[in-house]
C-alpha cells in the first residue's frame, strides 16, 4: 500500500510500516524549546525523575520569545534555562541569536527526512526541508528528553498542489495566507499537509519556510513542502510520496492570478484580497517573526523604501530572524536603507509578535504585521487590531500610513 | 471519578492567546497564570468560575500556540474538565499531559450556567438542568493511562517509557 511523505517518515522512525490512523511510538531526531516553554519542560523533566537527558547533542534551547528579558521574573527564567543547559551540556542560543525556528534550520539542527519535536507551535516550519516536525507542549517535550521517544497518531494527509507562476508583487506569504483563508483555521486539524506543484519548485528555502510555518494556522500537525527543486549546501535524500498514496483531501490551485492577501482581525483565516482592504489607517508596522524575518523579506521591504521616508504617523519595527540575517542585511546595505527610511531595528527574536514586549500596540491602534497570528490580544492588547500580510505589503503600508497594495509601485512610483 | 459543576459556555475557535495571553505565560507560578485566564475572551470569567466548574467550547477549542500554560491556567483556576465539539491537536495533548480531562462531544447543546456531571471513566456527560445525556468520543488507551496517573510526568515517572 502506498504511503504519503508523513507515513514514510513516521514509518522510518517507528521501525515498522505505519499508515494514517495508526498509533505508534517513534524515535525523535531532535527537540527544541524556547523561553516560553523550556522552564515548564525543565520542571516536568524533574517531576519525571529525569537526571540526564537522553542525548544532549539532540536538544536545542533558544531564548527568543521575551529577549532580552523585559523584567526580573523573565530574566530569572532565562537563568534557569542557562543553568539546566550547562548541567546537561545542551546547546543554548542566548539573547539576540535569533528565532528558534530560524536557528534550527540555519544552524543545521534539522535535516530532510528527520522527525523533530519542538515546544512551539510553529515547529512545523521545518517541513520546508521535508522534515516531519510538529509542535508539542512542554511536558511532551520533557517526555522526549527522558526517553528519546514520543507516541503519536499517524496523521491523514492533505495534498495541496500549487500551479502557475506567481505575479510580480506576490510572494510566498500571499500563497500561505490564501491557503489559510481557503481551508480555515481548523481545515487541517490533526492532519499533515503536503505542498507540491510547479509554483513550489522554484521557491527558495526561505520562501518554503514561510509556507510551512503557517500550516499550524490551519491546525495541521505538519506542513511538508515537496523537496523538488530544493537546494541545500549538503547532500540529502528527497522523500516523495508513492503514486498510490492515500490522501484525505486533494486541492489544486492556480496562483497565476493571485492578488496580495491580507488577514484581517481577529483570526488568521479571515483572509481577503488586498483590494478589499486598502486604505485602512495603520499606526505600527512590524517586519519580522519566524514567518517573514529573513533576508529576502528585509530586502523586499528595502526595495520599496529605498530613498523614501515612512509615514510620520507610523512606527516601523523590524526584528531580523537571526543575528546572521541581521549581519547579512547590514553588509548588503539593507539595514542602512531601512533605517534611513525611518524603521527601528529590534533584537533578533520573536519581538512584538507574541505580545510580551518590544511593540505592544495602544488602544484602538492598528498594526500591519508580517507575522502569523492576529488573534485578539495576540500582540499584547485586546483593544488593538492586527492585520497580517507580506513584507511588501507591510513596507508599502508603512510608507503610506494605510494598507496599501504593493503591485502598483513600479508603474505609479507610489503604492496605490 | 465523577465531577459536577456549572457550565461556562463559549463558541468556536477559542485560541490559546485568549485562554492565556502570551504576556502572562512566562512564569512557573500557576496562580499568577490563573489570575489572567480567559482575560481577553471574557474578563468576568475569573471572578465567576468556581472550583470544579466545567468549561464548554464549540469547535477547535484551544487552537493556536503550543503553550501548555493554556490548560495549566484553566486547571489552576478551578476548571475540572473541558467539554468541546472538537479540540485543536496540541491543546488536546497538553491538557491530558497536565491531567486536565477533556471530553469531545461533536453535537452538544450545553447552555451557559447549566449544571453538568461528567463521569470521566465512561465519558458520560449528564446535563442535570436540561435532563439529557451525552457520551464523549473515546480517547486512545495511552491517554487514559496518562490521565489516570494525573499527567504525563507521573506516568513516565512510574512507567519510564510509553506503552500503547
Amino acid at each position: 500500500m502506498g504511503q504519503t511523505v508523513a507515513e514514510k517518515i513516521i514509518s522510518r522512525h517507528s521501525g515498522r510500516d505505519v499508515y494514517a490512523g495508526d498509533l505508534t511510538i517513534v524515535d525523535v531526531d531532535g527537540v527544541m524549546a524556547s523561553d516560553t516553554t523550556a522552564p515548564l519542560t525543565i520542571r516536568a523533566f524533574q517531576d519525571m525523575g529525569g537526571e540526564q537527558v537522553w542525548d544532549s547533542s539532540k536538544v536545542t534551547f533558544v531564548i527568543d520569545h521575551a529577549s532580552p528579558p523585559p523584567n526580573e521574573l523573565i530574566a530569572n527564567l532565562h537563568a534557569l534555562m542557562r543553568e539546566f543547559a550547562r548541567e546537561q551540556n545542551i546547546r543554548l542560543y542566548d539573547v539576540g541569536e535569533g528565532i528558534c525556528h530560524q536557528l534550527m534550520i540555519e544552524k543545521k539542527h534539522v535535516k530532510p527526512g528527520e522527525l523533530i519535536l519542538g515546544a512551539d507551535s510553529h515547529t512545523c516550519t521545518y517541513g520546508a526541508l521535508g522534515a516531519f516536525s510538529t509542535g508539542v507542549g512542554s511536558t511532551d517535550l520533557a517526555g522526549v528528553l527522558l526517553t528519546g521517544k514520543t507516541w503519536l497518531k499517524v496523521p491523514e494527509s492533505i495534498k495541496i498542489e500549487l500551479n502557475g507562476i506567481l505575479p510580480d508583487g506576490v510572494s510566498a506569504k500571499d500563497i500561505i495566507l490564501f491557503l489559510v483563508g481557503q481551508l480555515g483555521i481548523d481545515g487541517a486539524n490533526y492532519k499533515s499537509i503536503e505542498f507540491s506543484g510547479e509554483a513550489i519548485v522554484t521557491l527558495t528555502l526561505d520562501s518554503r519556510m514561510t509556507i510551512a510555518n503557517m500550516a499550524i494556522e490551519m491546525g495541521a500537525k505538519a506542513g511538508l513542502v515537496s523537496t523538488s527543486g530544493l537546494s541545500l549546501d549538503y547532500p540529502f535524500e528527497s522523500i516523495e510520496p508513492d503514486s498510490d498514496a492515500v490522501y484525505d483531501q486533494v486541492y489544486q490551485f492556480d496562483l497565476s492570478r493571485l492578488e496580495p492577501q491580507i488577514s484581517i482581525p481577529h483570526s488568521p483565516d479571515q483572509v481577503k484580497n488586498i483590494s478589499e482592504v486598502i486604505g485602512i489607517s495603520i499606526q505600527q508596522a512590524f517586519l519580522g517573526s519566524c514567518t517573514n524575518g529573513r533576508l529576502i523579506d528585509l530586502q523586499e521591504a528595502a526595495q520599496i523604501l529605498k530613498g523614501k521616508k515612512i509615514h510620520p504617523d507610523v512606527r516601523m519595527l523590524i526584528a531580523p530572524a537571526s543575528k546572521d540575517v541581521f549581519l547579512q542585511a547590514l553588509k548588503d546595505g539593507t539595514v542602512e536603507t531601512l533605517t534611513e527610511a525611518g524603521a527601528t531595528f529590534l533584537t533578533s527574536g520573536c519581538g512584538p509578535c507574541v505580545g510580551t514586549h518590544l511593540g505592544v500596540p495602544g488602544n484602538d491602534e492598528t498594526v500591519i504585521s508580517s507575522s502569523n497570528r492576529n488573534f485578539r490580544g495576540r500582540m499584547g492588547n485586546r483593544n488593538s487590531n492586527v492585520y497580517l500580510a507580506s513584507p511588501s505589503v507591510v513596507a508599502c503600508s508603512a510608507l503610506h500610513g494605510k494598507v496599501t497594495d504593493p503591485r502598483y509601485i513600479e508603474e505609479e512610483v507610489v503604492c496605490r | 471519578m465523577q465531577v459536577k459543576g456549572v457550565a461556562h459556555v463559549y463558541g468556536d475557535d477559542i485560541d490559546t492567546d485568549r485562554i492565556i495571553p502570551g504576556k502572562y505565560t512566562k512564569t512557573l507560578n500557576l496562580q499568577d497564570m490563573a489570575a489572567h485566564v480567559l482575560e481577553d475572551l471574557d474578563p468576568e470569567f475569573r471572578s465567576r468560575v468556581k472550583e470544579g466548574d466545567i468549561l464548554v467550547g464549540g469547535n477547535n477549542f484551544g487552537c493556536g500556540s503550543s503553550r501548555e500554560q493554556a490548560p495549566l491556567a484553566l486547571k489552576a483556576a478551578g476548571v475540572s474538565v473541558v467539554i468541546a465539539k472538537s479540540f485543536a491537536r496540541i491543546f488536546y495533548r497538553n491538557a491530558i499531559n497536565i491531567g486536565l480531562p477533556l471530553i469531545e462531544i461533536p453535537d452538544h447543546y450545553i447552555q451557559n450556567q447549566e449544571e453538568i456531571t461528567v463521569e470521566l471513566e465512561t465519558g458520560r456527560v449528564n446535563n442535570l438542568t436540561a435532563h439529557n445525556d451525552y457520551y464523549g468520543a473515546k480517547m486512545p488507551e495511552v491517554m487514559i493511562q496518562i490521565l489516570k496517573c494525573g499527567g504525563l510526568a507521573a506516568y513516565l515517572k512510574e512507567n519510564k517509557n510509553y506503552t500503547l
